[in-house]
């Protein structure tokens, strides 16, 4: 069991250990939607509702396999249920609001690929959280990838109109936007101590 | 005239033989690996927490591991998980000191580490950081810089006259500042990281001390029960 | 009926081309997501980079060897069930090899099973090429994938402290970049290699165009 407070554990996931600008995580969707706000706010909708229902899934898993003592199965079925997971999130969410499964379009099947979502399910199992901790900490690491997500777009809304260099536009300015927003996350280091 | 030959529904039993097949197949394999795999990495950790161990407890020269139980006892376990304590004894069968696992927040992630705690001498007498994540070149230095490695020596954790409790909980003061034994010096620009070291200490100290002390005739029984 | 095996290059050609004229990081732009994080130090970024040919080239040679067994419609999922299944065989590896690396990569050799990069060859080469092909395909992604990670990481550690494979480089009065080390410098750095090989790219491309000029 962890020792961690609740509110120690959402904070170092949203902001000082944020997945996207301290883990690396999610970095393939972080740097293709976060061109426009409108769509970074969704596909972080999107991200944080699949981070709940994974962890949720994950952290059965896990038990069930050490209660079956097939810990060594955990990788694969990390990676099925989370794919599997996705699919039927998005049969749901078609059945329930066809509306809603409009507005998130196509962001809900490439969450698949996340590296994000994975690297929850990995981490939360390493750090052994019981049922309410891995909960807060899908929520604090979904809306902490929100929020870069949300930040870069509007960064790089800005940038439209600047004149960037030529041998640097493209992904290369982006990573270093991405740079400086990881330093600037950094201030929040001892937060939630 | 040509008909245009209607398309064939997907055929299940390819599929299943494919996804069944491979299945099996990928954990054969995984089990295999598994299966030559833990002997050597059982050996290892258990080599490495020896090591630790006996960094923590520099008289020791035997470990055996105890667990707490329910009534809140101590008594020889051979699981690698749960609550547990490192008993170290010297050649003669005394007992050293006691080696506990404790961990906390750090500045980046985590910090996990072992410390020894000799119940003659009511001090913490060593401390080894196990994992960290912390800056290198700044956090990390927790882990080397020797002066902050000193404080580590004799530690200052008696009980209070009830002795349930610490009577002078850990603290961390800034580097230099050391006036009482029960401080640590800590290292300038790595504030946060020594301060954890501390706040560790503090929470994990004041659980188990009072129950080490209490129990101590368990410890010393795990080893005079021994057969061999 | 069995497809034509697509004429395949020669077997030097098809290594070599994931070393440069096809590296994953650099060019082809995939597979940086799960490595960035461990590529504070040169020794991670070789044996993150090394984990990750193992389970290329492994999972390459299974998915050709298995073309031919695999229905279109279920092959990303066993695609995906054979790389799941050499990562874990690898993560128990490095476990049994050096319990102190395996703590310093962490969750991060799971996360190889993420690799875009991986998946994808499997995809696009392995399930239509020979077993051999595919093998050199897989080793020839790999090093370049791991001499990517190297010039990340040595870059990273060379400057973030002043060592390389923890050489120290530098005399003790060295002061380290720090931020090199943090994640913000993982960003930096890639940035400024591929920005590198942008400049040079168009260097080449306007040298070639320039000779055009002349030759007409």
């Amino acid at each position: 069991m962890n020792e961690e407070s609740l509110w120690a554990i959402f904070v170092n996931a949203a902001l000082v250990n944020n997945f996207v600008l301290a883990y690396f995580l999610g970095i393939c969707p972080f740097l293709g939607v976060s061109a426009k706000m409108a769509t970074a706010v969704r596909m972080g909708g999107a991200v944080v509702f699949v981070m709940l229902v994974s962890s949720v899934c994950a952290y059965a898993i896990h038990h069930l396999l050490v209660a079956i003592g097939a810990e060594f199965l955990q990788l694969i079925a990390f990676i099925v249920v989370i794919a599997s997971t996705v699919q039927l999130v998005e049969m749901f969410i078609k059945k329930i609001s066809p509306a809603l499964f409009r507005a998130l379009g196509i962001f809900l099947p490439l969450i698949t690929t996340n590296c994000a979502i994975l690297g929850l399910a990995l981490f939360q199992t390493n750090k052994e959280y019981d049922f309410v901790q891995a909960i807060v900490y899908a929520l604090g690491a979904g809306i902490g990838f929100t929020l870069a997500l949300v930040l870069m777009a509007g960064i790089r809304e800005k940038l439209e109109f600047a004149t960037v260099p030529d041998v640097v536009q493209g992904t290369a300015i982006a990573l270093i936007v991405a740079g400086i927003l990881s330093l600037t996350f950094m201030g929040f280091a001892g937060l939630g101590a | 005239m040509n008909e245009t030959p209607l398309a064939k529904p997907a055929a299940a039993w390819p599929m299943y033989r494919a996804l069944v097949g491979i299945g099996m197949l990928c954990g054969l394999l995984i089990v295999f690996v598994y299966a030559g795999t833990r002997p050597v990495i059982e050996a290892n950790r258990a080599a490495a927490l020896e090591r630790a161990v006996f960094a923590v407890l520099p008289a020791a020269t035997t470990r055996r591991t105890f667990v707490l139980t329910a009534e809140g006892g101590f008594e020889r376990t051979a699981e690698t998980r749960g609550e547990l304590i490192h008993a170290g004894f010297d050649q003669a069968g005394t007992l050293v000191g006691v080696a506990i696992e404790a961990s906390g927040m750090g500045y980046a992630d985590t910090i996990g580490l072992l410390y020894g705690y000799a119940p003659e001498r009511d001090a913490i007498v060593g401390m080894q950081v196990l994992t960290s994540k912390e800056t290198p070149g700044l956090g990390n230095k927790i882990e080397t810089d020797p002066d902050f490695l000193a404080n580590f020596d004799a530690l200052d954790v008696r009980l209070d006259d009830s002795g349930t409790s610490v009577l002078n909980p850990i603290e961390t003061v800034k580097q230099g500042k050391k006036t009482d034994a029960w401080q640590l010096d800590g290292i300038t620009g790595a504030t946060v990281s020594s301060k954890a070291i501390g706040n560790i200490l503090a929470a994990s100290s004041s659980r188990w001390v009072p129950l080490i002390k209490q129990r101590r005739a368990d410890l010393d029984a795990g080893v005079i029960n021994e057969g061999s | 009926m069995k497809a034509l095996d697509p004429t395949p290059s020669t077997p030097t050609d098809e290594f070599i081309k994931g070393l440069w004229r096809e590296n994953p990081v650099f060019v082809q732009v995939l597979g940086m997501c799960p490595v960035l994080a461990v590529t504070n130090s040169a020794i991670n970024a070789i044996a993150m980079g090394l984990a990750t040919t193992f389970v290329m080239l492994m999972s390459n040679t299974l998915v050709s060897s298995l073309r031919h067994f695999i229905p279109k419609q279920v092959r990303i999922a066993t695609y995906i069930l054979i790389i799941a299944t050499f990562v874990t065989i690898v993560d128990y590896a490095i476990e049994a090899i050096s319990l102190d690396l395996h703590k310093a990569l962490g969750a991060f050799i799971s996360l190889i099973v993420v690799n875009c990069l991986i998946l994808g060859r499997a995809e696009a080469f392995a399930s239509k090429h020979s077993v051999g092909y595919a093998m050199l395909d897989g080793l020839g992604m790999g090093v370049g994938f791991t001499l990517a990670l190297l010039c990340l990481g040595g870059v990273r550690e060379i400057l973030g402290n002043g060592s390389l494979f923890g050489v120290a480089l530098f005399p003790a009065g060295f002061e380290p970049w720090v931020v090199m080390i943090l994640p913000g410098g993982g960003f930096f750095t890639l940035a400024g290699w591929l920005l590198l090989i942008n400049h040079l790219q168009r260097r080449r491309q306007q040298a070639s165009a320039g000779m055009q000029e002349v030759a007409r």
